[in-house]
């Protein structure tokens, strides 16, 4: 009994640093474009992340944090040695923490979801046995490691293409945007809590039917709209800084919608980066209580609350220095294009927490970013830059699958 | 990390070194005002200026291109925006080469044409102006994203611009014709300069016009 205690001490420990981590460094990306076009002050900006990453991690973190907490090891060939799960989680917690922090100090782009994928196949593909991998649904994984990106980046053409036609080139933008972007805003709140309601409430043990789901998410999207339409009446035209630059006041319209596809972004991150924190915790906990492999147990609410408040703690103490340095460098994101990135990422990162696939927001959002670009909506886009985040995940699995080994064999000897 | 995707826009600053070449074109007006009331002081001062902004867009110039490398991914060619800040940068060129020259050689503008003279200068200077706001929709012409009403704005300054410049190249012609009338009673080596202040100055124009049509180039993309 007591190493089972000391088991899911540690695992919260690493756990609670892993969302710490994820809040202190990760969450900027999510949300630094809001704040870099001024569409949130900095407050704002916390506000938002605090509430929206809580409400993603809990509502709709369950079925990334499942895939990450068995459904990349094989739990039937350690039904007799569980022990070795606890201290391959473990090993992971550690491992992909510890590669973050490291190249976090480098200024390396690394993403926090690969990294833990690769320490959870390293461990068990060495620690136990290539055959303790599920591969087909690592090779899931992988695969949409690459269709991400490439689904955001053809999403964000698709809207920013739109918002060309429809707005910023036609002979009266400003009352063109003040008529289509609550439609926008309808577009974002509807398919985020649609794809909410349909696949992540069951984690949290609601259920609702099909009918149902689609009314109350035209319900929310409505709702939404409606607010964003007063928000919008109430901007008027100045006339000063309209001298300077045209679309001074429609970009302004266009910040009433960052800050719901800001919203729409901080739940995506927290769905399904919440995980990466605490789906080697869940599993840790549920061999440990039950001495066995719960494979059909679902993860208790309590953790995703656990990973959700350390991600709200880690963006409180840390996170706004991250934001406020990352945000002031985003400046060729306006509210027009910010938006149509946010929105494009958002909507396929919630999709993946939907179907419980843990991809990497970040690169998410890069081909987000890419997809406006395409649209010839992005002053300069360093393409440098871009491949070097790419090719740091193709790094950054090795590194965390190498700790990973290493933490494994060092736990299994001196952990009871 | 994700910021570090973003390279330098070259906009504002493309915007800012055709300012600075209007302004410094824009010298030559007092520049030959003072050469035509003989005050030299006052013309070597206005050369002085046209100097300095010359410099300050060569400046600006060499800064904008060293921030342009080819990694960059823009809504139009990195070349075309290079070509562009040539011909603005050519339009400060040529004031400062025909404020060397008057004022190198203290030429007069002879009596009959000064008149006709400084209104063919101050015609120049409105191409430079003309063409600094057309360039001034850069930052408009990427935010609608090169398509729709911006570009019909500035295809219509650009209109403008043409024509301004087949202006003085009018008034280049009568110039011309007005310093043959009187040539046979001037020195003729100030004769043959005469001739090439009077291209040189009408250049400023010319370079305007390119400008103009480096921009046509962009909407066309």
């Amino acid at each position: 009994m007591e190493a089972e205690i000391l088991y899911i001490a540690l695992a919260a420990i690493f756990g609670l640093f892993m969302a710490w981590g994820i809040g202190a460094n990760d969450v900027a990306n999510a949300m630094a474009t809001s704040v870099g076009s001024r569409a949130l002050t900095i407050k704002q900006a916390i506000l938002v992340a605090a509430v929206f990453e809580f409400l993603g991690a809990v509502l709709a973190g369950g079925a990334v944090t499942s895939t990450i907490r068995k459904g990349i090891v094989d739990a039937d060939l350690l039904s007799d040695t569980p022990e070795l799960l606890v201290y391959g989680m473990l090993a992971s917690l550690l491992a992909a923490g510890t590669w973050l922090l490291v190249a976090s100090r480098n200024g390396w782009p690394v993403s926090t979801t690969h990294s833990i994928v690769g320490a959870i196949v390293g461990f068990a593909a060495v620690g136990i046995g290539v055959d303790a991998v599920q591969w087909g649904q690592v090779g899931t994984i992988v695969m949409s490691w690459v269709v991400s990106p490439l689904t955001a980046g053809f999403i964000a053409f698709l809207i920013f293409a739109s918002v060309q036609r429809l707005i910023l080139s036609q002979p009266d933008p400003l009352e063109r945007a003040r008529r289509y972007v609550p439609v926008y805003m309808f577009l974002a709140a509807f398919t985020i809590t649609l794809v909410t309601i349909l696949k992540g409430l069951k984690h949290v043990g609601l259920e609702i039917d099909l009918t149902n789901s689609y009314l109350l998410a035209i319900a929310i999207a409505f709702v939404v709209a409606v607010i964003g339409k007063f928000a919008i009446a109430r901007i008027k035209p100045d006339p000063k800084a309209e001298k300077k630059q045209h679309f001074y006041t429609v970009e302004r319209v266009f910040g009433v919608l960052m800050i719901v596809t800001a919203c729409s972004m901080a739940f995506a991150h927290g769905s399904n980066d919440v995980a990466n924190a605490i789906g080697p915790l869940a599993a840790v906990i549920s061999v440990a209580q039950s001495g066995v492999i719960g494979a059909q147990s679902a993860v208790p609410v309590w953790v995703l609350v656990v990973g959700g408040g350390g991600i709200v703690v880690g963006l409180a103490t840390y996170g706004r220095h991250v934001i406020a340095t990352v945000g002031e460098k985003i400046t060729q994101l306006t509210p027009s294009r910010g938006f149509a990135a946010e929105l494009a990422a958002a909507t396929t990162i919630v999709i993946a927490s939907g179907t419980g696939i843990p991809i990497s927001t970040t690169h998410t959002l890069v081909g987000a970013v890419l997809g406006v670009g395409l649209a010839r909506g992005i002053e300069a886009i360093d393409l440098r830059v871009v491949g070097r985040i790419f090719v740091s995940w193709a790094v950054t699995i090795p590194a965390g699958a190498f700790l990973a080994i290493v933490f494994f064999f060092v736990f299994r000897t001196i952990l009871p | 990390m994700l910021a570090n995707i973003f390279g330098t826009s070259p906009v504002q600053p493309l915007e800012k070194h055709c300012d600075i070449a209007y302004q410094c074109s824009k010298q030559l007006n007092d520049f030959f005002a003072a050469v035509v009331d003989g005050d030299w002081e006052r013309a070597a001062g206005c050369r002085d200026r046209i100097e300095a902004l010359e410099h300050e867009a060569d400046d600006l110039k060499k800064e904008i291109r060293l921030h342009l490398p080819k990694s960059l991914f823009m809504p139009v060619p990195r070349e075309d925006l290079l070509q562009l800040l040539l011909v603005q940068d050519k339009m400060a060129n040529r004031a400062k080469d025909v404020s060397g020259l008057v004022l190198g050689r203290r030429m007069h503008i002879p009596e009959p044409i000064a008149a006709d003279f400084l209104e063919f200068v101050r015609r120049n200077v409105d191409a430079a102006k003309q063409a600094r706001k057309s360039v001034r929709e850069l930052d408009e012409l990427f935010t609608s994203g090169f398509r729709g009403a911006e570009v019909s704005l500035v295809e219509s300054l650009i209109e403008e611009l043409d024509r301004i410049e087949s202006d003085t190249d009018d008034r280049q012609a009568a110039l011309r014709a007005g310093l043959f009338r009187i040539e046979s009673g001037l020195d003729p080596v100030t004769v043959i300069f005469l001739y090439r202040v009077i291209e040189l100055t009408g250049e400023i124009a010319d370079m305007a016009e390119r400008v103009g049509r480096r921009l046509e180039l962009l909407l066309s993309h």
